[in-house]
């Protein structure tokens, strides 16, 4: 028997192992047929630098501008990891009260949902002129982008626990506090999980917006600048790093929701 | 408060689910004697698992209830009870010993070395306690519901309420689990309900059948040999029985 789980164990380890090299050879061929399809349309339809420069010459400029690039999106990552932050707070928060107190849902549920409807662009000039040109204002762009579907997403998972989880808790005389934190909380996991996916993907989106708007730092300022100046070299190798954020930061919170909620896999 | 088995006596019994005209319960009496098995028998809908659910303090705001239950004791039931239902209800989250060990971080006792050395024993009466560290999705069927059945011993509440534990299982995992489970669990007053006739003949110490609409309880001559019993002639004809009055019931 324990032989056997042993084999198990190990073969479960080469299960991984070959998984995890499969995904990176997956992401280098997904890499390498964009790129080549990036030279190809330029090829293709004789497209000058200041329409679309070639993959070498976006390369170039991110050896030659590393530390300014690298300076800019030190502030964009710390936009993005903040908003995320408070983003995360307010969903779980809200998602709490709704929950608990069912006035709380009738009267916010609708606060929320116009939240969203109002476009992030259109709140941007009111959120600069109250916090001013600096961090603070990117990173409430990207929470306010960000908590909607954390809350909802959390709502749903304590909404819909299993109800014999909460009757075998009855029946232990759990409390209603011990039922949401023992119970609730952990089995909704997997659905907040669910809207930290959707965060880590979206909350770049309202820091770069808001740095559009009115910033003297980051990626979404640089972009701004290169394009005034036709530096579009710059530009793009701004949108590589900003792309290159997102996709990391997804797969970073993708491998660590994965090594939290083992049961959700 | 003691955890020697007791005896439940049900009298007049009625239930009603708010909202609805028709009373699913009536003029139910029953005598559940401390110690053994009594299972319960009815056709979908019969008001089992309404009466377990009442009986479990889980029915409590839903439903109008009217007569009374006594224990054998004088005492309150319910906070004397174990439940185990038809799915294992496994905390997902939870390892397998921790699971066992659920019940001690609702009532503000330590979870100590001792408590898990006790959960230890448990699963080795089970036979798992190799996999005391692993996650319940590891586990088969018959696995988790013998970690349920540890949980539940776990508890050492006097009286245990099943509903339909091992329905979910092959036959041959579910004989070996009720033989497990009549053994373990042989020190306390067990109502379980079962769809299955030859389950119920197996381990009732007593049996009883939901018939009729609202339902009263019928109760039913067992076999002379003691629980659990192997099939033979005389169980044969009980079952045979049983399914006469399940049938007849329906129509």
């Amino acid at each position: 028997m324990t032989n056997l789980s042993h084999l198990a164990q190990i073969s479960n380890k080469l299960k991984n192992q070959n998984s995890g090299i499969r995904s990176v050879f997956r992401g280098i061929i997904v890499v390498a047929v964009l790129l080549m399809v990036w030279q190809g349309l330029i090829l293709l339809f004789d497209l000058p630098s200041f329409i679309l420069p070639t993959p070498m010459a976006v390369f170039d400029r991110l050896l030659l501008r590393h530390d300014v690039l690298m300076r800019h999106s030190w502030v964009t990552a710390q936009e993005i990891l903040l908003g995320l932050l408070l983003g995360l707070s307010m969903g779980l928060f809200f998602a709490l009260q709704m929950l608990l107190f069912n006035p709380v849902k009738r009267w916010l549920l609708p606060v929320l949902i116009a939240s969203q409807a109002i476009p992030v662009f259109a709140i941007a000039p009111v959120l600069m002129l109250w916090l001013g040109y600096g961090i603070a204002s990117k990173v409430v762009m990207a929470a306010i982008i960000i908590f909607f579907p954390v809350t909802i997403c959390c709502y749903d998972g304590l909404k819909n626990t299993p109800k014999g989880y909460l009757d075998l808790g009855h029946t232990m005389q759990a409390n209603r506090w011990q039922q949401l934190i023992r119970i609730q909380l952990p089995s909704a996991l997997p659905a907040l999980a669910s809207g930290i996916r959707v965060a880590v993907v979206i909350a770049p989106i309202g820091a770069v917006a808001g740095e559009w708007v009115g910033s003297s730092a980051g990626l979404g300022y640089l972009m701004l600048q290169a394009n005034a100046r036709m530096m579009i070299d710059d530009m793009f190798a701004a949108l590589f790093i900003l792309s290159l954020l997102s996709v990391a930061l997804y797969f970073l919170a993708n491998f660590a929701l994965n090594k939290l909620i083992p049961w959700d896999n | 408060m003691n955890n020697r088995p007791i005896g439940l006596s049900i009298h007049n019994a009625g239930l009603r689910y708010l909202g609805m005209d028709k009373a699913i319960l009536h003029n139910l009496c029953m005598t559940i004697p401390g110690g053994q098995w009594t299972c319960l028998l009815g056709r979908s809908g019969s008001g089992k698992t309404s009466l377990l659910r009442y009986l479990a303090g889980l029915l409590d705001n839903d439903i109008e209830w009217q007569g009374s239950v006594t224990c054998s004791d004088g005492g309150p039931f319910n906070h004397r009870i174990a439940y185990m239902a038809q799915q294992d209800l496994l905390l997902p989250w939870l390892s397998v010993e921790n699971n066992v060990c659920l019940s001690y971080r609702f009532n503000k006792q330590k979870v100590t070395a001792e408590v898990y050395e006790k959960a230890l024993s448990l699963l080795e009466q089970v036979g798992l306690a190799d996999s005391r560290k692993a996650l319940p999705q590891s586990l088969s069927g018959g696995m988790r519901q013998r970690v349920a059945l540890a949980r539940t011993l776990m508890q050492d509440k006097p009286l245990v309420l099943m509903d339909e534990p091992f329905s979910a299982l092959d036959a041959v995992t579910r004989h070996k689990l009720q033989r497990l489970s009549h053994t373990l669990l042989r020190d306390k007053t067990v109502i379980l309900i079962t769809h299955d006739p030859q389950e119920a003949v197996r381990l009732a110490g007593r049996l009883y059948i939901l018939k009729g609409s609202p339902a009263y309880a019928e109760s039913l001559n067992l076999p002379s040999i003691l629980p659990p019993r192997n099939l033979c002639a005389e169980s044969a004809l009980v079952q045979q029985h049983i399914f006469q009055t399940l049938e007849q019931d329906n129509d």
